[in-house]
This record gives C-alpha cells, sequence and structure tokens, in this order.
C-alpha cells in the first residue's frame, strides 16, 4: 500500500489532538507516524501524519479530516513532489576497539554524535526515512541499545505551494 | 455584571432558543435558579435522554435548533443515546451540559465525567467552556456549527464555576471559524454534466434522502422531478420529501422498502441521489446496487460521496441551492416505456397484508391515516412499527415523519413527540410505538400528564420485541430467543397511574372508535391495541442480498 504524507494546519487549543486522534482510531484508520509543532502563528498548528493505504481510503481520510471544526486546512502532499525528514536518537553499542568505525559511519550520513559513554554513544540523524532506515541497519552489528525517531514532518517542494 | 449562568440563558435567547428540555443536577442548579424566572419555557423531562430526543423531535418537526440540559456525570451520560441518534441522521441540537469545577476536572470529583472526550465521535463538534466571558461566543458558535452545513448536535460543557462566577455582559462578534466553510453552492460544470446524464437517461430515478428535508427543499425536489419527469423513492428518513400521493412517487425503497421501488433503482440507467448516503440498508448487496445505473451524487457533505459506492458525478452542495440551479438545465421527456415498466411492477406488487379476526397493525395505520386526515406528525419508535408506519401512513409534506434512522433507538418516538407537539402546538402528534421501544422511556408519561401535552400514543402490542422475533422466524430458525415479551403491564392502566387516558383494544371494530376518541381527547391518550401477535412486515429484503429478492407475502 502506498505511503501518504498529510499535512494539516489545525488551531492550536486543547482538544484538537484528540479530535484527529479520535477520528483515525474511530474509523479503522492506522497511522505510521503522526507529528505536531506550531507554526509561525502561534494560535495555529502544523500536523504531518503518515498513513498507508488505498486512494480511496486516503481520500476519505482527507475529507473527514477537513469536516473537523477545528482543522483548517489538510493537503496529501504524497500528491505532489515534496521533501521528508525524519529525526532520530540512536544509542548504539561500541564494543572495544571498534568506535572509531561508528564514527566513520556517522560521519558518511552526515549525522551527529551527541553523546559518548564508554560502552554506547548517542547519534542524531536526520534525513528521508530511507536513510534512516539505512543506517538504522549499518548500526544493527554493533547492537543497537535504544532508537527514539520523530516520525516525518514534510513540506511540499518549490512552486506547488498552493 | 453578569453571572456564567445569565449569559448563557440570554445566548439561548440570542440564538432563538424557545424551549429547553433538561432536568437538574448540582452543577446545573445556577442555570436552573437563572431559569426560574426567565422568559423561557422550560420542560422538565424524566430522564435525560428523553431531554435529547425531544429537542431532537423539536428540531426535526420546526426545522429550528433544539436545546436540552444536563447535569454533570450521570446527567450528561444519559444525554448520549440522544446526542448519537441525533448525530446519525444529522439533526441539529445543542446539548448543554454542566461540569464540575474547573479546578475538580481530572480529578475524579464527585459526578464528574469527561463528556467531550465520550461525545468526541458523536458530535459535530464540542466545547469546554473555560471562562464566563466565552460563553456568548461559544453559544453563538456552537448554534452556528450545528444548523449549517450538514447539520448534527454540538455539546458545550461549562464548569459550574464558570456558571457562577460574574464578569462584565459581552456582545459576541460574528462567528468566524477558519476551519469550518461548508461547500453550499454546487459547482456549475458539474451541475451542467448532471444535467446533461439526466437530459439523457432512459430509465431515471431519483433516491432522496432525509438531506433534502434537512435543506428545506421539498418543494424544489417536487419541482425538479416534475420539470425532468423523473420517478421518486425516498429513504426512510427522506420520507415526506416528495408526497407520497404523486404519480411520480415509487415510495420507500430499501429493506422495507416497496417492490416497485427496488426494481426501479436495480434496474435503472441513471440514479441520482440527493442528501442521501447509501445506508446498507438501503443498497442490500452493496457489488451490485444499481450496478447498470450511472450514479450522480447530491451532497452537502463531501465524506459522504464514495464512501460506499463509487459515484460518477458527485456535487457538493445543499440540495435546495443545487436543484435550483439544476431544475432549468433538464428536460421533460416522457420515457413512455419506462413509466409503463414501472406501473406494471407497481400494479402486480402492492403493499398488503392479509386480514384475519385480529386487529392488524397496518389496518390501524391506515385508520389513524383516514382519521387523522393523513396529517398527523408521526413519530416512531423502532423495530416493526417503525416500517409498518414508514409503509401504510402515506406522508405528503417534509417533517411529518419523525423517526430515528440511522441509530435505531428504541425509546426515541415518544420523547420525541414531546418536543414536535411543543414545536407544533396545534398538529396532532401520535408516537407509533411497539410494547417494547415504548417501554424504554415510558416515565416521560408523567412529563405529559403534568403539562398536559396532548401527544396519542399508539402502541402497536405484538408482546414481543417484534422485529427481532421477525428475524429469528426467517433467518433464525424460529429459535425464539430473548424476544417476548411476557410480564408487559396494562399499558392502559399504566396511563392511568400517571393522570394519562388509556385506552386498551383488542377486536378490530374497535380501531377506528377508539382513534376517533383519542383525538378528540384534548390531553395525552395511551392506546393499547393488542395486535396480531405474529404479524410480519413485508416485504423484507434478507440483509447482504440484492434489494430486488424481497422476500413477500406471497
Ligand atoms: C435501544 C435499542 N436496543 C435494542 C435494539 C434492537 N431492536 C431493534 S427492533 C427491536 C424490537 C423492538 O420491539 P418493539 O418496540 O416491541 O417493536 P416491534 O418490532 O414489536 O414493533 C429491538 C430489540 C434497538 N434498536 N434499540
Ligand atoms: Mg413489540
Amino acid at each position: 500500500m502506498k505511503k501518504h504524507v498529510i499535512s494539516a494546519l489545525v488551531s492550536n487549543e486543547v482538544g484538537v489532538l484528540s479530535h484527529v486522534s479520535g477520528l483515525f482510531a474511530a474509523r479503522g484508520y492506522n497511522i505510521d507516524s503522526m507529528n505536531v509543532g506550531e507554526t509561525e502563528d502561534p494560535g495555529i498548528s502544523r500536523m504531518t501524519i503518515v498513513l498507508r493505504g488505498d486512494d480511496q481510503i486516503i481520500e476519505q481520510v482527507v475529507k473527514h479530516l477537513r469536516k473537523l471544526i477545528n482543522v483548517m486546512q489538510v493537503k496529501d502532499l504524497s500528491a505532489a513532489p515534496f521533501v521528508e525528514r525524519d529525526l532520530m536518537l540512536i544509542k548504539v553499542a561500541t564494543p572495544p576497539g571498534r568506535r572509531g568505525e561508528v564514527i566513520d559511519l556517522v560521519e558518511i550520513f552526515r549525522g551527529k554524535v551527541v553523546d559518548i559513554s564508554t560502552r554506547d554513544m548517542v547519534i542524531e540523524l536526520s534525513g528521508p526515512e530511507a536513510k534512516i532506515e539505512a543506517f538504522i541497519s549499518v548500526c544493527r552489528p554493533y547492537g543497537i541499545k535504544d532508537v527514539v525517531r520523530s516520525g516525518p514532518i514534510a513540506a511540499p517542494r518549490g512552486a506547488n505551494d498552493e | 455584571m453578569k453571572t456564567g449562568a445569565q449569559l448563557l440563558i440570554d445566548s439561548l435567547q440570542a440564538i432563538g432558543i424557545e424551549v429547553l428540555f433538561g432536568i437538574p443536577g448540582g452543577v446545573v442548579i445556577p442555570i436552573f435558579d437563572v431559569l426560574y424566572d426567565a422568559d423561557m419555557k422550560s420542560v422538565l423531562m424524566r430522564h435525560e435522554q428523553a431531554a435529547a430526543h425531544a429537542a431532537d423531535g423539536y428540531a426535526r418537526a420546526s426545522g429550528k435548533l433544539g436545546c436540552c440540559l444536563a447535569t454533570s456525570g450521570p446527567g450528561a451520560t444519559n444525554l448520549v443515546t440522544g446526542i448519537a441518534t441525533a448525530n446519525f441522521d444529522s439533526v441539529p441540537i445543542l446539548a448543554i451540559t454542566g461540569q464540575v469545577r474547573r479546578d475538580l476536572i481530572g480529578n475524579d470529583a464527585f459526578q464528574e465525567a469527561d463528556i467531550t472526550g465520550i461525545t468526541r465521535g458523536i458530535t459535530k463538534h464540542n466545547y469546554l467552556v473555560r471562562n464566563a466571558e466565552d460563553i456568548p461566543r461559544t453559544i453563538r458558535e456552537a448554534a452556528y456549527v450545528a444548523t449549517t452545513g450538514r447539520q448534527g448536535p454540538v455539546l458545550v460543557d461549562i464548569p459550574v464555576d464558570v456558571s457562577t462566577s460574574e464578569v462584565e455582559d459581552v456582545v459576541p462578534g460574528e462567528v468566524r471559524i477558519p476551519g469550518y466553510q461548508p461547500t453550499v453552492e454546487g459547482n456549475l460544470p458539474q451541475i451542467e454534466r448532471a444535467a446533461e446524464a439526466i437530459n439523457a437517461a432512459e430509465r431515471p430515478v431519483l433516491y432522496v434522502g432525509g438531506g433534502a428535508i434537512a435543506s428545506n427543499a421539498a418543494a424544489e425536489v417536487k419541482t425538479f422531478a416534475e420539470a425532468a419527469h423523473l420517478p421518486v423513492t425516498t429513504t426512510l428518513m427522506g420520507l415526506g420529501a416528495f408526497p407520497e400521493d404523486h404519480p411520480q412517487s415509487l415510495r420507500m425503497l430499501g429493506m422495507h422498502g416497496t417492490p416497485v421501488a427496488n426494481y426501479a433503482v436495480m434496474n435503472s440507467d441513471l440514479l441520482i441521489a440527493l442528501g442521501a448516503r447509501f445506508d446498507d440498508r438501503i443498497t442490500g448487496k452493496i457489488t451490485e446496487f444499481a450496478e447498470h445505473a450511472k450514479i450522480i451524487h447530491i451532497d452537502i457533505d463531501p465524506a459522504s460521496i464514495g464512501k460506499s459506492i463509487a459515484v460518477d458525478l458527485p456535487v457538493v452542495g445543499d440540495a435546495k441551492r443545487v436543484l435550483t440551479g439544476l431544475t432549468p438545465l433538464v428536460d421533460y421527456r416522457e420515457r413512455k416505456e419506462w413509466f409503463d415498466q414501472i406501473a406494471h411492477w407497481a400494479e402486480s406488487h402492492k403493499l398488503s397484508y392479509q386480514k384475519n379476526d385480529k386487529v392488524k397493525p397496518q389496518y390501524v395505520i391506515e385508520q389513524l391515516r383516514e382519521v387523522t386526515d393523513g396529517d398527523a406528525i408521526i413519530c416512531t419508535e423502532v423495530g416493526q412499527n417503525q416500517m409498518w408506519a414508514a409503509q401504510w401512513y402515506g406522508f405528503k409534506r417534509p417533517r411529518q415523519f419523525i423517526s430515528s434512522g440511522g441509530l435505531g433507538t428504541m425509546g426515541y418516538g415518544f420523547p420525541a413527540a414531546i418536543g414536535a407537539q411543543l414545536a407544533c402546538p396545534d398538529a396532532t402528534v401520535v408516537d407509533i410505538a411497539g410494547d417494547g421501544s415504548i417501554q424504554m422511556n415510558i416515565q416521560e408519561l408523567a412529563t405529559v400528564g403534568r403539562d398536559n401535552i396532548p401527544v396519542k400514543i399508539a402502541i402497536m402490542n405484538n408482546g414481543y420485541l417484534g422485529m427481532v422475533r421477525q428475524w429469528q422466524e426467517h433467518f433464525y430458525n424460529r429459535r425464539y430467543s430473548h424476544s417476548s415479551l411476557n410480564g408487559n403491564p396494562d399499558f392502559a392502566r399504566l396511563a392511568e397511574a400517571y393522570g394519562v387516558t388509556g385506552m386498551t383494544v383488542d377486536q378490530p371494530d374497535q380501531v377506528r372508535d377508539a382513534l376517533e376518541k383519542a383525538m378528540e381527547t384534548d390531553g395525552p391518550v395511551v392506546l393499547d391495541f393488542h395486535v396480531d401477535p405474529e404479524e410480519n412486515v413485508f416485504p423484507i429484503v434478507p440483509p447482504g442480498e440484492r434489494i430486488d429478492r424481497m422476500i413477500d407475502l406471497a
């Protein structure tokens, strides 16, 4: 099933999150991730929702989101070119003598080491989902202790803003 | 300075609320205190569920916003079924609930319930008011949301200390909700395409739902159907949107629809859905529903379109406005072959029932039609009584048939009749009830008795949860598990105990007389008709079957 990234502007008030997540629960839509943050207008938040489904389901999701009174704008970004970023903090084990290898990988992926101890390190990495997944798999041989991901945020590319 | 409670009642008056249905309790005493000498009619109900249904019946009968009021906790949760009923049938009601003090919210305080959370999925929108100054704006916004677009219930939850706090009087400005802009006007190119399709159709059917009534479009439906010369069928919710005695009327379609309506839809080459949502009780086996037809779907709610069936030509907009644009573009076409075919189906498959020495519910409803000149407002409960009412009364005008369609709520009809009677004081209002359903809100006999609200309750007393029994008969090998209502009270005597006139009828030749007496009685009446216990509703489409495969009497 195709991955869709839906971007919504919602009013920044108590209860809006429960309205949106309640809609997904009630209609049985399964979401991969949901991300909320303020926009330049503190009264308005941006939600980025990633979910999978055929076109008919996604169309229903978009229509139902638009119906919510505190949701102002809904776009399926996947309908046109868009940029997507996921942020990850990953704690990787560094077996004796192999810390350098891990640091090399961090550099190749343009990540950042943000914490380090004798046995492991915490690495910050952002990028499209595929890059994040790739980094996780190259770290696996060393031992992954923890993964924290934001889930994607996304914006349309170039001139198709409206 | 004014208290929040005063601001609330002022705001309700400002938006035109004339009647409140409710029950007091701890956190709404300040609101009822204002009502004590306010110029606002309020009806003390005996259960909050009934208060919500009464507000809903008021709204359906009048087209205006209905309003109910309950206390926090159990009062609020008792409203839930009523709110869900209104939501499913897109009825505009405003439910006001009291809430515990602001500083106690979330603390499991006495009689606390997270009612905005509980009703999130069954309201069009809801609010928790945090400051008294916000009351006027919230009420105005709530009324606007409830009565525009696809209408529906809105709940406003008010903590008791918000009701009691004193603030400067505030006058709300214009309603501005950036996230809410319903599409009212249909898209013109789409309307033109629809007209082309209609003009080209050989076997069109117009399928009208409750949306046409909500949009007050009955006159436009008639003009349009006559202009384009279309046969018209309505859903249960659409009954009365097109006069059933009109020569182009096929009457109701679906599970208990007329054979002619179901055959016509299944054989159509163009189906024009107007304010209807292709419910499974209408479509039966959806993959084979109207499979040769092109489908035009006119609806105010974009989310209804394409939900259960693929649509060839969607038009998002208000039914009345879209029809006003569409009618001048359609041509009158005789379609003789199609109308001949329809006349043949109608003639060879009439609705019927077999008479015997018992009181037949269909006969009671036919007699009721005659005694009331077909003019009464008919409310119903749920079950066989509801389907007999839909099949046998014959509806002439919108807002004449009031029934819980989507949720199918037993116990709806009687309190809804109370609301309808308050909305239309001069109308004859009858609740066609079942012996099971009536017991789900029978306490309201106290309300009609005390306030002398002259609704007539006609119980089709078959001693069964009849619709369940009928399904068990057809589809469960006559295993009548838990569907017999042994232990029913004597309804006439029960009515009398509440100070309401009660009559029992067990002979066919008493039916007419009893109905006439009841209609002449200047107050509420309970008519207990002991009907043939195993009478069934025919035709019936087995669940999940094609709607042209009906089980009929013969
Ligand atoms: C609140 C509620 N509970 C259960 C049902 C399921 N149900 C549908 S029809 C029916 C029987 C109704 O019995 P009665 O009111 O006597 O009507 P009849 O079918 O006999 O006319 C039942 C139990 C329902 N619709 N609503
Ligand atoms: Mg019964």
